[in-house]
């Protein structure tokens, strides 16, 4: 029988597997940030330990930086002391960091698909779970806790249990106003968000194959609100030509070899998966959460469901605390839903297909009076790119912030928080209970979606401001 | 890390689903270079009021509950963020044990690396655990990992499933650090090998 995409990587990592025991498995790439590294340095420092593999280690600041221009004399302490903890890691031990002063720096789930240090075939970790995000070029890419960053710095490996497979076909053509993200908010409404749990998700089918890179990368960076803690996508030509130049891409003759390896990645025709799950692209409509978990979504002309609805004793009672959490009531249409901050960005959707595609919605319209919308780019180069095609021009004659690269207002770890009781048009990925400010509402959407959300002041049907 | 082995001890009742990790622990509390003291968010925007007084009905806040160590949670307990914080939240304020029909992957994982045991039992048996703590909070559930059982007072037993490597290293108090280190012949051969 053939092989899965999941399991040609997985088999080409196994450095030892013993009866009974979990695979030792080799990683390839390593992503870290200030948030989660403290701790697994200190491990390091405490056993006396060094990195073993600094040359496939790669630093960024990102989760607590402020998105304003602010020196650093100025931000919130414990900000500053992770920023120069990381510094001094960094430097301690000899690892690559893209500073926040540098040239090149932003989420670090933007910044190294843009260096290319994601290829497919690799295995990468990072302390944060939408390193699935890595996913769309034909990686096996996961979250993993800091204890589990100590074991990657010190030894380049992890032990893991062999995950199951599910694949998820979405055949069919989107249709105008229907995007990557409503493509993914869809799998998860109807999957729920944790069932995936156990499992790694391989998207496929003629919708996914015409999909850019920005929006493989947007669909599986939420495999894990799925529950899944890794979504893959088959590398081909737009992965390949994507890559091609990047400062961490092969090049030359390794690179000729390397596209001809990739060729080889795709699941075999009669690759077995434990899970199926198909979806029709042609049905689907822009997406709306209406709850405090990412699988509460339904169409923007639809409805959250009344507890009688559903079945399950579990699911109408996570219905119901959600509608005390956010205010809102069973049974009520999504359209015309009050919006108060609208917030496009985040590693789902902060790269600059995504910024191009809500500027046209936003271009010659203005923000909503009551509105304040802010756009935060994924990373300095997002930035500079969206600058060099005048987009912070149209967003901030539009009445929108333009900041700097950053997690910023996706969870709200600096100052950009939405206040209690705030509705948020978000183009992030987790609408969870206080993620984005205690007691901020969260309406995770596309980022079309947000811009229309921003000029109409409530949550609009896209496709209306497209005809 | 801190073996595992049995514990008996009262059980906090979290009537909730998909309690995900921020709300284990907000990221507020994310800022901390070490993993002293996270217990003092744990919870935090359920449990406190905005000005730091806390709420009266949250579960954990009630006096009965106090000083229990198993939380017995609603499916898909820890989704979302990887934070290891959550975990370290959850065994700094005193918890061993997480019982609830289902665990988000990441979450489940950094349990095990810290001793804090997550325990899956079928959603019918939590129920009957949410009502049997809530109506007796002074009831005392045995956990024994040896025998993989959750004991409780009238002797019913209800078994749950662990990984036997993973079991081995909660008994033991091991962490996987040792484990990969002694396959460093096979990491060094590994590396050797060409890429494409």
């Amino acid at each position: 029988m053939g092989k899965t995409l999941f399991e040609k990587v997985w088999d080409a990592h196994v450095v030892a597997q013993d009866e009974g025991a979990p695979a030792v498995l080799y990683i390839d790439a390593h992503l870290i940030h200030e948030v989660t590294s403290p701790q697994a340095f200190g491990m390091l420092r405490e056993q006396g330990l060094t990195v073993r593999r600094p040359d496939k280690t790669f630093a960024t600041m990102d989760h607590a930086i402020p998105t304003r221009d602010l020196d650093i004399a100025l931000w919130p302490a414990d900000a500053a002391t992770q920023v120069r903890t990381l510094r001094e890691n960094c430097e301690a031990f000899g690892v690559t960091l893209w500073d926040i002063n540098g040239p090149i720096q932003g989420i670090v789930h933007v910044v190294g698909p843009e260096m290319g240090v994601t290829h497919p075939g690799m295995t990468i970790v990072c302390g944060d779970s939408h390193t699935s995000t890595h996913g769309a070029f034909g990686a096996l890419a996961f979250g993993i806790g800091t204890s589990e960053v100590g074991h990657v710095l010190a030894t380049q490996c992890l032990l893991q249990k062999k995950p199951r497979t599910m694949a998820i076909t979405v055949d069919g053509e989107l249709g105008t106003g229907v995007t990557a993200k409503d493509i993914i908010l869809a799998i998860i409404a109807k999957n729920g968000a944790g069932g995936g749990a156990g499992y790694v998700f391989e998207y496929r089918g003629s919708a996914i194959r015409t999909l850019s890179m920005a929006n493989r990368m947007t669909i599986c960076n939420m495999s894990i609100e799925g529950g899944a803690r890794a979504g893959m996508i088959a590398p081909d030509e737009t992965t390949f030509a994507f890559l091609k130049g990047r400062p961490y891409a092969p090049q030359g003759e390794a690179w000729e070899r390397a596209v001809a390896f990739w060729k080889t990645l795709g699941s075999d025709a009669d690759a077995h998966f434990d899970r199926e799950l198909r979806l029709d692209a042609s049905q689907l409509q822009p997406m709306v959460t209406y709850g405090t978990n990412p699988g509460q979504g339904v169409p923007v002309t639809g409805r959250i469901p009344l507890p009688e609805d559903l079945e399950d004793p579990a699911e109408r009672r996570s219905l119901l605390s959600a509608m005390e959490y956010m205010g809102l009531k069973p049974g009520q249409a999504m359209e015309g839903q009050p919006i108060d901050i609208v917030f496009i960005g985040s590693c789902t959707n902060g790269r600059i297909e995504d910024l191009r595609e809500a500027a046209r919605i936003v271009q010659g319209r203005r923000v909503a009076g009551h509105i304040e919308a802010i756009v935060v780019p994924g990373s300095k180069a997002v930035k500079g790119q969206a600058e060099a095609e005048g987009l912070d021009r149209i967003f901030q004659e539009a009445g929108f912030e333009w900041r700097g690269a950053g997690c910023s207002m996706c969870l709200a770890m600096n100052d950009d928080k939405a206040g209690a009781g705030k509705y948020v048009a978000s183009t992030s990925n987790r609408n969870f209970q206080g993620r984005q400010g205690p007691g901020a509402r969260s309406l995770l959407m596309s980022p079309i979606m947000a811009a229309a959300a921003a000029v109409n002041g409530r949550v609009v049907d896209v496709r209306e401001m497209l005809r | 890390m801190q073996p595992f082995t049995a514990l008996s001890a009262a059980a906090v009742p979290l009537r909730m689903e998909n309690v995900d990790t921020d709300q284990i622990i907000p990221a507020r509390y994310l800022t901390a270079v070490t993993k002293d003291g996270m217990g003092a968010g744990l919870f935090s925007w359920i449990r406190y009021h905005p000005d730091g007084t806390p709420k009266a009905d949250f579960v954990l806040n009630q006096p009965e509950y106090q000083g229990a160590r198993i939380l017995i949670a609603g499916r898909n307990f820890g989704s979302g963020s990887s934070r290891e914080h959550a975990v370290w939240a959850l065994t700094d304020y005193g918890f061993r044990c997480v019982i609830s029909p289902g665990f988000a992957d990441i979450f489940y994982n950094n349990s095990l690396k810290n001793g804090l045991l997550p325990v899956t039992l079928e959603e019918e048996v939590v129920a009957l655990l949410w009502d049997l703590v809530e109506e007796e909070p002074t009831t005392t559930l045995q956990i024994d990992l040896r025998s993989q059982t959750v004991t409780l007072p009238d002797g019913q037993q209800h078994s749950f499933a662990i990984d036997p490597f993973r079991k081995i290293c909660l008994l033991e108090g091991l962490d996987d650090l040792g484990y990969i280190s002694s396959k460093e012949a096979a990491i060094v051969a590994y590396e050797a090998r060409p890429t494409y």
